[in-house]
């Protein structure tokens, strides 16, 4: 199969609309650059470092994996195991430990990507893979959730302290951390409280929409995650389908049983404006390589990443479900793509020739 | 069965058009007599035309030098007067680089014409006489199809042709060649329209420009004013609008069905282009000896369109437009984005040949392919409703069955889906050579079908031969038993 990488003899067309993967995936970090920085500045120096330890573990092993299958070292310049490790980043806690960020980062990339054979050949999603498997191996470091510490606010630790808090020399301090409003929804569930009284005295949405609460560190602020994913629409580096099937079927359900009981279920407006539930929608199911090809496979896979959201979320045993709901999806990915596949000019939905022949044979 | 309700018209690409370079300017027609005229004797679908001339020979413009050789293959006509020096292989105009026979004849520099025949009005006489002359011309699909015309207007005899469509729409980057015919041309294109009509007998008729080119649009509704029944309609401009298949859902509403041709609908499309040879043949008796050709790209001085005859030296062709500023980095027949790479600069102009470019590096814009990242981009960009990156996938392992199911059956290499890959996979590539391995096996398949049907039926023989045989020695021993009981009879 030589020849046909070879540039020298290549078939037509010898023109090209100037696209590269390395501009695709920079246009989406560029698009997860503000709420980035915001993220930086409600969680302060320890929030940075999480954020950059993860990101250099996942180049670092994407260079390592391509050495080890004998590939150029420069295809790390394709940027996407920066944005891997940038996601994974934005859903991870703010303030988590080095060995955290680096196994995480490790794993992504190791596990979720080059075990299937590298990029392009990976089921899963690999920066929810990493995050859901550290979930489930250490759920207490997963969810500690710190409160917000902006920059320059007396509570916000220095660069020493930030160091400590991320090599582990001292702890997080005593209460500094708490429950989001989905573990603590999920909480009053299961203990028998009153979900409505809850949202009632402690939670604002306003608030959560801006993102001025508690939360992954970059996931806190909807608002800022909609524009980078509004603008990655507008730029055309992903199709409406995914994630306006996703947040459509998010509302929908949210909003069916909220009607059936105000005590047991949020308002669908909590759940949108919570938790990853835009940037899964705009960011992570869109993945190309995880996602179907197909305009209704996209509708589809998106409908059902909103729908094991909300069913996790509602009634299953993790307060948060982006990461699940968006695996779980993946793994339809091939079946979907199989079954839904586009109608070929000149033939039905099922593959046959239509039958339009109508003129006449004159003899 | 319920089916959903097959939707309109999708995919297509807008690359930069880069028409802008020859649009405003008009074709060269007065080029230098090459010194020497190059003709493959195929320059068409079918097989190789027969030489009905010999080294040696003196030759009249216009005057057939070669016959057609088969139901899809065409006459060829000498370009010009002068003598011809060789029939020999020579680099064909083709990426293989691999020789082909072509005629050879040194101009004499008085391009003299044979005696053309005295026309009547072509729209008095009959179709099929008419069909028989466009034979003679020797014209082909000028649009790069280079199928026999005279044939298709003959299969287009045999169906009830509601809609004649006349493609002006010409969609490749760089080319204007159609563009510049229309505006300049444009009386004779709507003659060569009515002859058309008058030999499939359409009801109706309508010529299709994209609307990038208001000129030409505006010559041709002045020029068809007069003459009713011929309707110039706009198409939107978007690649691949040329292709036949494209352009008859956008100008009908209808899809031709896979495997069907566009007469099973009633509808017959021809190029502009083929539609001037026509009127040229039918109303003055001259056979397809030039042709327009767009002479473009970064590395042509001044790019135009040129009056070229057949078989002149591509070199010569840009020498008329200032010669090269710069080496090429791809010099191609035809647009950017269905051309094909020419091995010669010294390579013929031909029948199907619409431009020439010699392109830069940067307007070229290759680079090494990088794994596919699945984004699709291919899906939305194909015209054909297909799944490329799945067919590349198969066909990259052979797999052809799967690599036919996700669409490559249906695939018209427009090369859509390769112009937006972001991992520049040479897409177009695998499916050729994905396209030419169906065929080689199914070539084989038959073949072996053959083999094994001759020797079932040579098998069959030998077995009635041995049988008879048997037969024979059985009833040549009763014969000799019976002669002898006879005679035993007689003597008793």
């Amino acid at each position: 199969m030589n020849a046909h990488n070879e540039v020298a003899h290549r078939a037509a067309p010898y023109a090209h609309d100037r696209s590269s993967v390395n501009r695709i995936m920079l246009q989406v970090c560029l698009a997860l650059t503000p709420a980035t920085l915001y993220g930086f500045y409600l969680f302060g120096i320890p929030a940075l470092l999480t954020f950059l330890s993860i990101c250099l573990a996942a180049i670092a092993t994407e260079a390592l994996c391509l050495w080890l299958q004998g590939q150029s070292i420069t295809r790390v310049q394709d940027a996407s195991a920066l944005l891997t490790g940038w996601l994974l980043a934005m859903s991870m806690p703010p303030w988590s430990p080095w060995w955290l960020c680096l196994g995480a980062g490790f794993f992504a990339i190791a596990i979720g990507k080059h075990i299937y054979g590298g990029i392009g050949q990976n089921v899963f999603n690999p920066a929810m893979l990493a995050r859901v498997a550290l979930l489930i191996s250490f759920p207490v470091h997963m969810t500690t959730w710190v409160h917000i510490h902006p920059l320059g606010s007396e509570s916000a630790p220095g660069l020493f302290q930030s160091l400590g808090i991320f090599l582990q020399l001292q702890p997080i301090p005593d209460g500094y951390t708490g429950a989001t409003l989905l573990g603590a929804a999920k909480a009053a569930a299961n203990g028998g409280g009153s979900i409505a009284e809850l949202v009632a005295t402690d939670y604002s949405l306003a608030q959560a929409f801006v993102g001025q609460t508690m939360g992954s560190l970059g996931e806190t602020s909807e608002l800022l995650v909609l524009a980078g994913g509004l603008w990655l629409l507008k730029n055309r580096v992903i199709s409406w389908h995914i994630p306006v099937a996703m947040l459509v079927s998010t509302l929908l359900l949210a909003g069916l049983f909220y009607m059936v009981s105000h005590e047991q279920y949020l308002s669908p407006w909590y759940h949108l404006t919570s938790g990853g539930v835009m940037l899964g929608a705009f960011f992570i199911a869109t993945d190309y390589v995880t996602s179907p090809s197909s305009a209704t496979g996209k509708l589809i896979f998106g409908a059902g990443c909103g729908a094991v959201m909300y069913v996790i979320r509602a009634w299953g045993g993790f307060p948060e479900a982006v990461g699940f709901a968006v695996l779980f999806m993946n793994a339809l990915t091939p079946l979907i793509d199989r079954i839904l596949k586009p109608r070929a000019y000149g033939r039905d939905h099922r593959g046959n020739p239509i039958k339009n022949v109508s003129a006449r044979k004159v003899s | 069965m319920f089916s959903l309700p097959i939707r309109g018209s999708r995919g297509g690409v807008h690359p930069e058009t880069k028409k802008d370079l020859t649009a405003e300017r008009s074709i060269l027609t007065q080029l230098p007599l090459p010194k020497k005229i190059y003709l493959p004797l195929s320059q068409h679908a079918g097989v190789e035309s027969r030489p009905q001339v010999q080294v040696g020979d003196k030759v009249l413009k216009g005057q057939l030098v070669a016959r057609s050789g088969g139901s899809l293959s065409a006459n060829l006509h000498a370009p010009t007067s002068g003598t011809v020096v060789a029939i020999e292989p020579i680099v064909a105009p083709h990426p293989s680089g691999l020789p082909a026979v072509a005629i050879v004849i040194e101009s004499d520099g008085e391009d003299q014409w044979m005696e053309l025949p005295t026309l009547d009005d072509p729209l008095a006489l009959s179709p099929d006489e008419l069909a028989d002359r466009v034979e003679e011309a020797g014209i082909v699909g000028m649009g790069g199809a280079i199928f026999p015309a005279a044939v298709k207007l003959r299969q287009g005899r045999r169906f009830e042709i509601k809609t004649l469509i006349i493609n002006g729409s010409e969609c490749e980057p760089y080319l204007t060649c159609d563009d510049r015919l229309m505006q300049e041309r444009a009386e004779a294109i709507i003659d060569g329209t009515r002859m058309i009509r008058h030999i499939i007998e359409a009801y109706e008729v309508i010529i299709a420009i994209e609307d990038n080119k208001p000129d030409a649009t505006a010559a041709l509704r002045k020029a068809a004013a007069g003459h009713g029944m011929i309707e110039v309609r706009n198409v939107p401009t978007q690649y691949p609008m040329g292709s036949a298949k494209q352009l008859i859902q956008a100008v009908t509403g209808k899809e031709v069905p896979a495997g069907a041709r566009s007469n099973d609908i009633g509808v017959l499309v021809h190029n502009v282009g083929t539609v001037f040879a026509i009127h040229q043949a039918l109303r003055f008796g001259r056979p397809l000896i030039s042709r327009i050709v767009t002479v473009s790209g970064g590395c042509v001085k001044s790019p135009h369109n040129v009056e070229a005859l057949i078989g002149t030296p591509v070199r010569e062709i840009i020498q008329a437009c200032g010669g090269l500023n710069n080496t090429p980095a791809r010099l191609l027949m035809g647009g950017p984005m269905m051309g094909q790479i020419i091995p010669s600069i010294d390579s013929p102009v031909i029948k199907g040949t619409t431009g020439v470019l010699a392109l830069t590096k940067q307007e070229v814009n290759e680079h090494v392919p990088s794994p596919c990242i699945r984004c699709s981009r291919c899906v939305d960009a194909c015209p054909m409703g297909l799944v490329p990156l799945e067919m590349a996938k198969h066909s990259k392992v052979d797999d052809f069955d799967n690599a036919q199911e996700y669409g490559l059956r249906d695939c018209i290499l427009c090369g859509s889906c390769a112009y937006v890959c972001p991992s520049h996979i040479p897409l177009v590539q695998f499916f050729e050579y994905a396209k030419g391995e169906m065929k080689e096996r199914r070539n084989s398949e038959s073949k072996s079908e053959y083999t094994k049907r001759l020797t079932e039926q040579r098998n069959e023989r030998v077995e009635r031969e041995k049988a008879a045989k048997l037969a024979a020695k059985k009833a040549k021993k009763k014969k000799t038993s019976r002669k002898a009981e006879s005679e035993e009879s007689a003597e008793s």
